[in-house]
């Protein structure tokens, strides 16, 4: 087995379980955490396959802005400390997941079939930037408008206090 | 990938983790005799020569001190915080380059542990990881204080990462790559230090407010928070902390030399080829190592609210201003001296922030009797 | 591509090696510290005196604001990256995209400013 396949799979699982440990875990931070931990192993998966850009862009927005808000807002809210907050419906989402999981297993084995991903050239960065500032500049512009908006909502929001 | 190159990884990574934790020892030292030498005392001079062996004989006493676990402490997120802050402060010096290429027969290496295509942003990325020791290891002392010293902390770091972003953008304009390699080699003629004076001082605010250090470290001053985030922590989990803090000190002094000052290039002489140029890099990343020392021991403390101020109202504005100048100033070909001269103008902006204000007035002795 | 693995195959031994390190250093302070558990000394600290009332008080939600004030413009510092790599083979075209881009948020910056939500802390 090549070197770059058994990474593959010590980072998949390492991914599948901090994901399951995020959904099975009751203590709200300890599901924040391992929730980084997962999307850190999504990134490191990009970066196996050479998209060394969007997995370090996964580390820096998501591991590094997303989840710390989620953390401040559950340090924010006392959540953390009081009485564990669970209801009863745990066996009905895993049904739900695992509709979900089988739904998008089936899309995808329908459209890829027996394929192999083959570890090519690692996507070079400035191919990336050139492709989004000429063929994809307005919805690069749209980004920055929602984002606008993104921060106007909140500001709007946070003012009633 | 073959035999030679996992052995070349492993030899890159022994050596350089251990001369880490040398430097660290070295540095921790030196703080501390700088400073006293600074307020006009000795600092440590009791454990060998010249309180050389003081960072030693700190570790191992560290190592003998009771392990406090507090009850009302997480018992899983409570021993890992430390961990999970020192592995992104060791893992962001991996792109710093040390020196130019060392050729052993027709085997070109390069003297950094990962010379990554997009290094710069790895480097951005291992500083927002930092945060979540902060967070994670007050939120899990189970006590308020630690916890609004992180929320504080956090909230400062997150703050300046912005402005630390921004202020790398004008260097990487130049340079045309983000590998820090090749930020060093685009150097060659000139360093970017010159056309990039208001990045340079952004890039500086922001890391010392980066590594909670003095003017910025409200969270972590004694008179304030107790110890900030790392109140409850004790022995070697505080020892993993403290390594994080100082650790965080080298690479981002490493990073400025890299971006702004040339990395390793020296002036001629050329003998010893990759060692003379480790020694200038070493040189100059002890140069800013010193000046966080003398930032500690000169500035009085920002206040919180002074220090987001700073942040959000005058940094971030003036990053996001100077990166079209920077911009408009290379492809339109005007002259880099425009550019130098508005940086100039910038950077006296920027430096308002430490210049006084009033001139303070001098008593004469009677009235400093009648006033006080 | 080799090299490419190369690279990040360092990266990913020298975590392996701090947090070894880190363990270990744990391992080996478990064997040499005292262990005298006393109920007095686990309590928390609070200035010397009797913790008071639970054990979490709310930090004020202007943090909150800042986080996400934060992701806002981490988003927008990350699509600086590329730009600033490949704007030279673009042109003026690129240069003026990202002024519009950089001009918006930092619209946004002023609304935040002037709505004092980056006022205190």
């Amino acid at each position: 087995m090549a070197l770059p396949t058994i990474a593959f799979w010590i980072l998949a699982a390492f991914t599948a379980v901090s994901t399951l440990f995020t959904v099975l875990t009751r203590n709200v931070v300890h599901s924040a955490l391992g929730l980084a931990a997962s999307l850190i192993g999504a990134a490191a998966l990009f970066i196996l396959f050479g998209a060394q850009f969007v997995g370090l862009a996964q580390i820096l927005i998501y591991v590094g802005a997303v989840v710390i808000l989620f953390m401040f807002g559950i340090m924010l809210t006392g959540t953390a400390v009081r009485p564990v907050v669970d209801n009863d419906q745990r066996p009905a989402a895993a049904l739900v997941a695992l509709a979900v999981f089988l739904v998008l297993a089936a899309g995808i084995v329908s459209s890829f079939g027996t394929k192999k991903v083959r570890f090519q050239v690692a996507f070079p960065t400035v191919q990336l930037g050139h492709q989004l500032f000429t063929t994809w500049v307005l919805p690069f512009e749209a980004v920055s408008i929602l984002l606008l908006a993104a921060l106007v909502g909140a500001i709007v929001l946070a003012r009633r206090d | 990938m073959d035999w030679l190159d996992v052995v070349i990884i492993l030899v890159k990574v022994v050596v350089c983790f251990l001369l880490l934790n040398l430097l660290l020892a070295v540095v921790v030292w030196a703080e501390r005799k700088v400073i006293a030498d600074m307020q006009s005392r000795i600092g440590p001079n009791r454990a060998g020569p010249y309180g050389l062996l003081q960072s030693i004989a700190d570790g191992l006493k560290l190592f003998t001190k009771e392990d406090i676990f507090p009850l009302s402490a997480d018992r899983i997120v409570y021993p890992i915080a430390p961990i999970i802050s020192a592995v992104p402060a060791f893992l962001a010096f991996t792109v710093v380059p040390f020196g130019n290429m060392l050729s052993i027969g027709h085997r070109h290496i390069t003297l950094q542990i990962a010379d990554i295509n997009v290094g710069l942003l790895f480097f951005l990325a291992m500083g927002s990881i930092a945060v979540y020791g902060v967070a994670l290891a007050g939120w899990s002392s189970g006590s308020k204080y630690p916890l609004i010293g992180a929320v504080r902390s956090s909230a400062q770091m997150i703050s300046y990462e912005i402005a630390m972003g921004l202020s790398v953008i004008p260097v990487v304009l130049y340079a045309g790559t983000l590998s820090t390699r090749g930020i060093v080699l685009a150097q060659q003629h000139m360093w970017f230090i010159g056309a990039q004076i208001p990045s340079f001082l952004i890039y500086l605010i922001a890391g010392v407010a980066e590594c909670n250090r003095a003017p910025f470290d409200l969270p972590e001053a004694e008179t304030e928070l107790v110890a900030g985030f790392h109140t409850e922590y004790s022995g070697i989990k505080f020892m993993l902390f403290f390594m994080a803090e100082y650790m965080h000190i080298v690479t981002i002094s490493a990073i400025a030399v890299t971006l702004f000052f040339g990395g390793w290039m020296g002036p001629h002489p050329n003998f010893l080829v990759p060692l003379w140029g480790v020694l200038w890099f070493l040189g100059k990343t002890a140069a800013f190592v010193f000046l966080f020392y003398w930032v500690r021991a000169s500035f009085p403390r920002l206040r919180y609210d002074q220090l987001m101020n700073v942040g959000w109202k005058f940094l971030i504005p003036i990053g996001m201003a100077w990166i079209p100048i920077s911009a408009a100033v290379h492809i339109f070909d005007i002259r880099r001296v425009v550019l130098v001269g508005a940086g100039v103008i910038v950077g006296i902006i920027v430096l308002s922030l430490v210049l006084p204000t009033k001139k303070p007035e001098v008593l004469t002795e009677e009235e400093a009797k009648t006033t006080a | 591509m080799s090299d490419y693995y190369v690279n990040y195959a360092a990266v990913a031994v020298l975590g392996a090696v701090i947090l070894l390190f880190g363990l270990g250093t744990f391992a080996g302070w478990a064997l040499l510290r005292p262990k005298r558990w006393n109920k007095e000394k686990n309590a928390i600290y609070e200035c010397g005196i009797d913790a008071v009332g639970e054990q979490w008080k709310q930090p004020n939600v202007r943090y909150y604001i800042f986080a996400f004030l934060f992701v806002v413009f981490d988003v927008e510092a990350l699509f600086l990256f590329p730009w600033a790599i490949t704007y030279q083979k673009l042109g003026v075209y690129a240069v003026v995209e990202m002024v519009v881009f950089i001009a918006i948020l930092f619209f946004g910056l002023a609304y935040a400013w002037g709505r004092k939500v980056l006022d205190w802390a």
